[in-house]
């Protein structure tokens, strides 16, 4: 009786473990892109496209560049973290939002859209 | 201060200095600035806002314009304003000229007063100093009325004067500093849309230039489903950017339209207008 909940908590623990090692990235990321894609599509959170056209998105507007080939032109995920969370410190001129600092996005909602951003 | 969110070089300098406001070089650098922009756009045209920026869109409106949807309210107006008030007393006593094709001096700093004052400020004026209530400054009543007052007016250029009063001047920057300053959770100012972007798609919209954009005001709007007056589009600008809207007619508002008609000198009234 009395190892029996510690035992299950084992028994579980193995199994996640079990889990992430038969498929280790793939099914995370995926749903992080589709969380990532929900994110920047939507219009109270990042609403992306007011400004990008981006694949997939309906009535985009012009006033960004369309977001394409995004990880070839930034191989490095930290810079399109830097781009989201706050532009106007690479350009200080830029119409777009400053989501990390002004609390828009989440750190985790902002990682969730670069992982989109780089299946585009 | 967030003078510095001034949004174009080009724009800033001919007012190097903010402690030394030049309104004269700031309506010069502006005009400009949208003129070199869009070198193929006749000046007088940037006053039909997105029209005067997309091809396409500028056919289907001038197709529209054959049977205007403002039509009812300019009737409205009409009406409205040629109707004694109880006391016997109407509108046409309230202005100069009667009223009529006085729109483009609009607003105008009152040195009594120390304050700016718009064309709806001074409509309610009137009518409160003649006993009556104030109207909404955002609803029909209102749009109708100005809607007439600038069809009055249409074709003369706005001609806003800025009295030799300290405080006139002052206003006039507070306004500017309105109009450059950017605000809320998206950090926008209003240039940051309708300068930076103007013939830029936000979503489905076209942005109109800031150049000539109270010209055509009020306008009759298809996503309104009907009127709007200067103040209903100032804060309904301010709720798009996830911002708190200022109360209509605040003395910021009044202060930001003094400045935008006023760099707008020389451009027609077009009122009242309509757009998609
Ligand atoms: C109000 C307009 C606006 C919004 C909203 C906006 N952006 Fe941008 N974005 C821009 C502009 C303009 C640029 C061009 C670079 C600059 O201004 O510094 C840009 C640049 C970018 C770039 C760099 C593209 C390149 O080719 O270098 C990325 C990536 C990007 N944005 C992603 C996003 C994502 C993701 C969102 C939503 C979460 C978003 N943007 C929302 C206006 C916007
Ligand atoms: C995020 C973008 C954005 C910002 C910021 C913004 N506006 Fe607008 N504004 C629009 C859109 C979209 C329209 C409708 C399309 C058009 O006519 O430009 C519009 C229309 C207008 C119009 C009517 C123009 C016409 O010809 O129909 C006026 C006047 C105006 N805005 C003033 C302002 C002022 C003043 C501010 C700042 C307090 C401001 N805007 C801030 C997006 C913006």
């Amino acid at each position: 009786m009395t190892d029996h909940f510690p035992r299950t908590l084992f028994r579980t623990l193995a199994l996640t473990l079990v889990i992430g090692a038969a498929a280790p990235f793939p099914a995370a990321r995926a749903q992080s892109v589709s969380e990532g894609q929900r994110l920047a599509f939507d219009r109270g959170k990042g609403n992306c496209l007011t400004c990008h056209e981006i694949k997939g998105g309906d009535l985009p507007g012009t006033i960004g560049p369309v977001l394409r080939d995004i990880k070839s032109k930034y191989p490095d995920r930290n810079d399109l973290v830097a781009i989201l969370t706050d532009e106007t410190r690479r350009n200080p001129q830029t119409v777009m939002p400053p989501f990390g600092r002004n609390r828009i996005l989440t750190e985790q909602e902002i990682n969730a859209i670069v992982d989109f951003l780089q299946t585009l | 201060m967030a003078l510095a969110a001034v949004a174009l070089a080009a724009l800033t300098l001919a007012a190097p200095a903010a402690d030394t406001p030049d309104p004269v070089a700031d309506a010069k650098a502006f005009r400009n600035f949208f003129v070199t922009k869009f070198p193929k756009v006749k000046l007088e045209d940037f006053v039909n806002g997105p029209y005067s920026m997309n091809e396409g869109m500028r056919r289907q409106w001038e197709e529209k314009e054959q049977f205007p949807p403002y039509e009812f309210s300019l009737d409205t107006g009409k009406e409205m304003f040629s109707r004694p008030f109880k006391n016997g007393k109407s509108y046409a006593d309230c202005f100069p000229n009667q009223g009529i094709g006085v729109r483009q001096n609009y607003p105008y700093f009152d040195t009594n007063e120390g304050k700016v004052i718009t064309l709806e400020l001074a409509l309610n004026k009137c009518r409160e100093a003649n006993g009556e209530s104030a109207l909404s400054y955002v609803r029909d009543d209102m749009a109708a009325l100005t809607a007439y007052m600038a069809f009055t007016s249409r074709g003369k250029p706005f001609d806003i004067k800025i009295p030799d009063d300290p405080r006139a001047l002052e206003a006039y920057q507070n306004g500017k500093r309105y109009f450059y300053t950017r605000r809320g959770q998206l950090n926008f100012s209003c240039a940051t849309c309708h300068v930076q972007n103007p013939g830029e798609r936000i979503r489905a919209e076209i942005l109109a230039p800031a150049l000539g954009i109270l010209n055509a005001m009020p306008i009759y709007r298809s996503e309104w489903g009907g009127m709007g007056t200067i103040s209903r589009r100032f804060t309904s600008c301010n709720s798009q950017i996830r911002g708190v809207p200022l109360e209509p007619q605040a003395e910021e508002y009044r202060d930001l339209e003094y400045y935008l008609s006023y760099v707008s000198n020389g451009l027609p009234i077009s009122g009242p207008g309509s757009r998609p």
